[in-house]
């Protein structure tokens, strides 16, 4: 089997006294989508930095494709694509001139380059706006010529940092389209999200927690290994004082909101819908429905994530303190 | 109390409009919303969710339209209106060299309160957001989460009585986000009017109502089980494979209308589930492709959203 796309080991960042990226290691095989899930500041982006070659971490290494993120970043930026949060198009230049300026830039030049170019343009979906300015483009599509730049010179590897951020759902949808259509082609995509449903349809998936990786497997194995109990979805008026009870009922791991319904992990056996819903009823709510469901990406990241955080602020599990914003008069 | 007089307690908003530079960001909104009422703006980045919210703060000036907040115009009136409004922008300038607890006497002062009065309400305050004992933290060293949660510490100091919060859980872990929703939850709880903008879907199925945004209008709005009931019998989910063959099986069904693709999940919105639900299974078989699962599914905001943007094409 070829070698792994990444191999990272133990990567460390510090920039002064903080730790962005904290010994962090994995592998990405060829060929999958691999995400990326975690919350802004946990380090995702510095990890993308450090595998281009545009960081230096303060210790570990890592080799993209092969070659040493520290003696070969010209190699490895030459066969990798890199779409950043805030994608740097040229609002003054035409999607062409966008991209036949990238093209450039990565030494694509000749009698090639005109070719590719439409090629990229179609693959993106943009084929009859070449002559439009970026500036004039709605999001969705200004999300798909970043994407055309980082694909102009047939990378085999393909970093995308939240590109689905603040694009409508129609696009996001178009737009991992894409995704899965270039990983069919043998492209490997690593892709940093906030979605969990994005993120639950990733071949494999980190998650990241203040510089840390905290896991790192199939989104189903996850699942399996860090929560390991039965999902229930609720119905329950009213909602909020429900969700406070549930949290307090013995054998509940987790309670949360789930849309507007409640959304909680008991130990594994612990209860029937049946039960749920009389003990629902003896604290005096009334529960609609109570459901079997699925464990979520969620409850993956709430049982990773606090294990790992004992040091931050408490989460609101049962407070006591009602609302200080009471619609009387202001004082 | 009919609609009018509620709304006229909390928001009520006519006929929006601002544009910038020729492009009407807000293109004629209208905005009810009542006390005890959470209302969610949902839309992509660029929809006009964030210039609406500060039409209303007044940190705008409307082109055209009219708005009350709390019953006072926020143009003639607008020092009341403010006196009684909450607002988190999307960045919220905490000072980063004072303590948690220097930001809300801070932002309390400027709010006209002192003494001991500001101080019960900033220990009230951050016991409400769960920052007790983090008092003397500088707010620069702070995790995002609790910063949001300082943020809207502030945003309250003066118990606002209609609070706008835009993309209060943009970038926050999914923990931090149930926190700061069942913040939202309990001040609605307590008669709050609430108006929070944000691009998750699944969050804004807490709200009460909801408003689609797209190129500044409201597309639609109401309940969120009012706006998935118009889809309900329409999707239907195919787990298959190969993508290429289940993409083209799939679009040639006379009744799918529309089919989006998840790796090898897909979401299939219907005329209607029957002929799909009968004839799919085989035409899939004879193309060659393996089908693992195909059944109807409850629509979600996120489709709704979908088949409302389709339509408006």
């Amino acid at each position: 089997m070829a070698e792994p796309a990444i191999v990272a080991r133990n990567l460390v960042k510090r920039f002064g006294a903080f730790t962005a990226v904290d010994g962090v290691s994995f592998e990405v095989p060829r060929g999958e989508v691999v995400g990326y899930l975690g919350p802004n500041g946990s380090g995702k982006t510095t990890t993308f930095r450090m595998l281009l070659g545009l960081l230096r971490p303060t210790s570990g290494t890592a080799t993209v494709l092969g070659y040493d993120i520290a003696r070969d970043p010209d190699r490895i930026r030459s066969r990798v694509g890199y779409m950043s949060q805030r994608f740097a198009l040229y609002d003054e230049l035409t999607v062409r001139e966008n991209l036949a300026f990238y093209a450039g830039l990565y030494g694509l030049i000749g009698p090639d380059t005109a070719p590719r170019l439409r090629e990229v343009t179609a693959l993106a979906g943009l084929t009859g706006r070449d002559h439009e300015r970026a500036g004039r483009l709605p999001g969705g599509w200004r999300q798909r010529l970043a994407l055309a730049i980082a694909l102009v010179h047939r990378p085999e590897l393909l970093l995308l940092d939240e590109p689905t951020s603040g694009v409508d759902p129609e696009a996001r949808r178009a737009f991992w389209d894409l995704i899965y259509d270039l990983a069919e082609s043998g492209t490997t995509v690593l892709v940093s999200t906030h979605y969990m449903d994005e993120a639950e349809h990733c071949t494999r998936l980190g998650i990241m927690s203040r510089g840390r990786l905290l896991a790192f497997d199939a989104p189903e194995a996850l699942k399996r290994a860090a929560v390991g109990g039965d999902a229930w979805d609720i119905e329950a008026a009213p909602l909020l004082p429900a969700l406070e009870s549930i949290e307090r009922f013995p054998g509940i791991r987790r309670a949360g909101l789930l849309g507007d319904r409640v959304h909680a992990i008991a130990r594994r056996g612990a209860y029937t819908a049946e039960d749920l819903g009389a003990r629902l009823a003896d604290a005096g709510f009334s529960a609609t429905r109570v459901a079997a469901a699925e464990v979520s990406l969620e409850d993956v990241f709430s049982a990773l994530a606090t294990s790992a955080d004992p040091d931050d602020a408490p989460p609101l599990a049962s407070p006591t303190t009602p609302a200080p914003t009471a619609p009387g008069a202001p004082p | 109390m009919s609609d009018a007089t509620a709304a006229a307690a909390g928001i009520d908003a006519r006929g929006m409009r601002k544009a910038f530079g020729g492009v009407a960001a807000v293109d004629g909104i209208d905005l009810r919303v009542r006390p005890g009422e959470a209302y969610g703006l949902v839309g992509p980045d660029g929809a006009g969710k964030t210039t609406a919210l500060r039409l209303l703060v007044g940190a705008l000036a409307l082109d055209a339209g009219t708005a009350t907040v709390a019953g006072h115009d926020i143009v003639r009136d607008a020092e009341r209106a403010r006196a009684l409004l909450g607002y988190l922008p999307q960045r919220f300038s905490l000072y980063g060299d004072l303590t948690v607890a220097e930001n809300v006497a801070f932002f309390g002062r400027v709010r006209g309160m002192s003494g001991d009065r500001l101080a019960q309400r900033a220990d009230e305050l951050l016991g409400f957001v769960g920052l007790t004992g983090f008092e003397d933290r500088l707010a620069g060293v702070l995790s995002g989460g609790m910063k949001q949660k300082l943020g809207l510490a502030c945003a309250l100091v003066h118990a606002p009585r209609v609070l706008l919060l835009d993309e209060p859980t943009g970038g926050l872990d999914p923990l931090t986000r149930q926190d700061v929703w069942r913040l939202i939850i309990r001040l609605v709880a307590e008669g709050a009017t609430v108006v929070v903008s944000t691009p998750y879907m699944d969050e804004a199925e807490r709200c009460n109502r909801i408003g689609f945004m797209a190129k500044g209008r409201i597309l639609t709005e109401g309940a969120p089980r009012a706006i998935t009931a118009a889809l309900a019998g329409r999707l239907l989910e195919l787990v298959a494979r190969p993508r290429g063959t289940v993409l083209s099986v799939a679009r040639a069904d006379p009744d799918v209308e529309d089919v989006l693709a998840f790796g090898t999940r897909f979401h299939l919105r219907v005329r209607s589930e029957d002929g799909p639900l009968a004839r799919l299974p085989a035409a899939l078989a004879a193309a060659g492709a393996t089908v693992d699962a195909l059944r109807p599914i409850a629509p979600s905001l996120e489709d709704a959203f979908i088949a409302l943007l389709a339509a408006g094409r």
